[in-house]
């Protein structure tokens, strides 16, 4: 999923500010499953956005919306003829959602309640950590399940690297060295002679390096 | 017992306090509460095994969300006590009050009651 964090209020009260009539829009995707910009988010906010500007003698309208996925046509579109009574549009999707809706209604204006962070997993209730930086070449077949782009700091195809303290990364030790944990992965399933195969070089043309992507399959288009 | 404990205090009955979401709490705020106190069992002693130690959490991202909205987190209170002990919770409940008498109304002002909201819509009341 895509993990986000929410921005500093003050820093949402900020962007609003010029405006009287917010639609608060939420995702029942990524956003709401790392209880970002699901409908219970949607509610917090809009209660604080309401006291906030209460508090401050000031009058913000601000109604509630929660689309089925914001990053997809069939859902965004059905904001279509609603968003004319509102100012400005608060989304709490995730970077994509967002920038969908402001593309699907370049006339409006589109704004972020959120910071998107990461492709990650829900490590336990309440924790979620990267997983996959979409480098477009997937080598977990030959890291028994640990992407060493992800979880690497440094991206190496063939570690550790000397910064490899007790397992930990020398950045943070919070952060598990990668390679460490495809070392022990490797070794748990008696197949610590593949560590002596090396990676080539990897071809980052088709991560970012290459530019924005996009996929098309014809068959699918209508 | 017949114990007495001031007239301000409205009860919602909930069937443990890990019920609460955060939302209840600023609905409360919104509502026209100067302030919200959750009391719950003690800790350990929860039917549910953690409902109250939940609720404990979701009180301190309360106030923090309450901070933020310039309301004061300090106008929400978490205490837990026994279910049996209705001396103790006249004492709490009174102490909530002076707290909020201390703290003066809440900054939200004058507010018509309780707005329940779900997601896209609004109802108001008129009382």
């Amino acid at each position: 999923m895509i993990v986000a964090d929410r921005k500093p209020f003050d820093e949402i009260m900020g962007m609003i500010e010029p405006y009287r009539k917010i639609l608060l829009v939420g995702c029942n995707e990524c956003a709401t499953v790392c209880a970002v910009g699901g409908t219970k988010e949607v509610a917090l906010l809009a209660s604080q956005i309401r006291m906030k500007s209460q508090v401050e003698g000031r009058h913000i309208e601000v109604d509630e919306k929660t689309l089925e996925r914001q990053c997809d046509p069939e859902y965004a579109c059905t904001l279509a003829g609603t968003l004319e009574d509102y100012d400005a549009v608060l989304s709490i999707a995730c970077g994509c959602g967002i920038q969908f809706i402001a593309e699907t209604f370049p006339e409006r204006k589109v704004l972020p309640g959120v910071n998107t962070r990461f492709m990650g997993v829900t490590e336990k209730h309440g924790v979620w950590a990267e997983r996959c930086q979409g480098c477009g070449n997937c080598v977990l077949d030959r890291t028994c399940g640990i992407c060493p782009v992800t979880r690497c700091a440094k991206s190496i195809m063939n570690g550790p690297c000397g910064g490899s303290q007790d397992g930990q990364c020398e950045l943070r030790n919070d952060i598990p060295c990668a390679w460490q944990l495809i070392i022990d992965r490797l070794k748990a399933r008696g197949e610590l002679d593949r560590y002596s195969e090396i990676e080539k070089p990897k071809d980052w043309s088709t991560s970012r390096d290459g530019g924005p992507r996009k996929r098309v399959r014809e068959d699918m288009k209508l | 017992m017949r114990l007495s404990y001031p007239a301000s205090v409205k009860i919602v009955k909930v069937p443990c306090t890990g019920r609460v979401d955060v939302i209840h709490i600023l609905q409360a705020f919104e509502g026209g509460a100067d302030g919200v106190c959750l009391v719950g069992c003690q800790e350990g002693d929860c039917h549910y095994v953690a409902g109250n130690i939940r609720a404990r959490k979701r009180v301190e991202y309360a106030q923090t969300l309450l901070n933020e909205a310039g309301v004061g987190g300090d106008r929400l209170q978490m205490y837990n006590l026994s279910a049996s002990d209705g001396r103790k919770f006249a004492q709490v409940a009174r102490e909530i009050t002076d707290r909020v008498h201390a703290l003066g109304p809440s900054p939200l002002g004058k507010v018509s009651g309780f707005a329940f909201r779900v997601s896209g819509s609004r109802t108001d009341d008129n009382g």
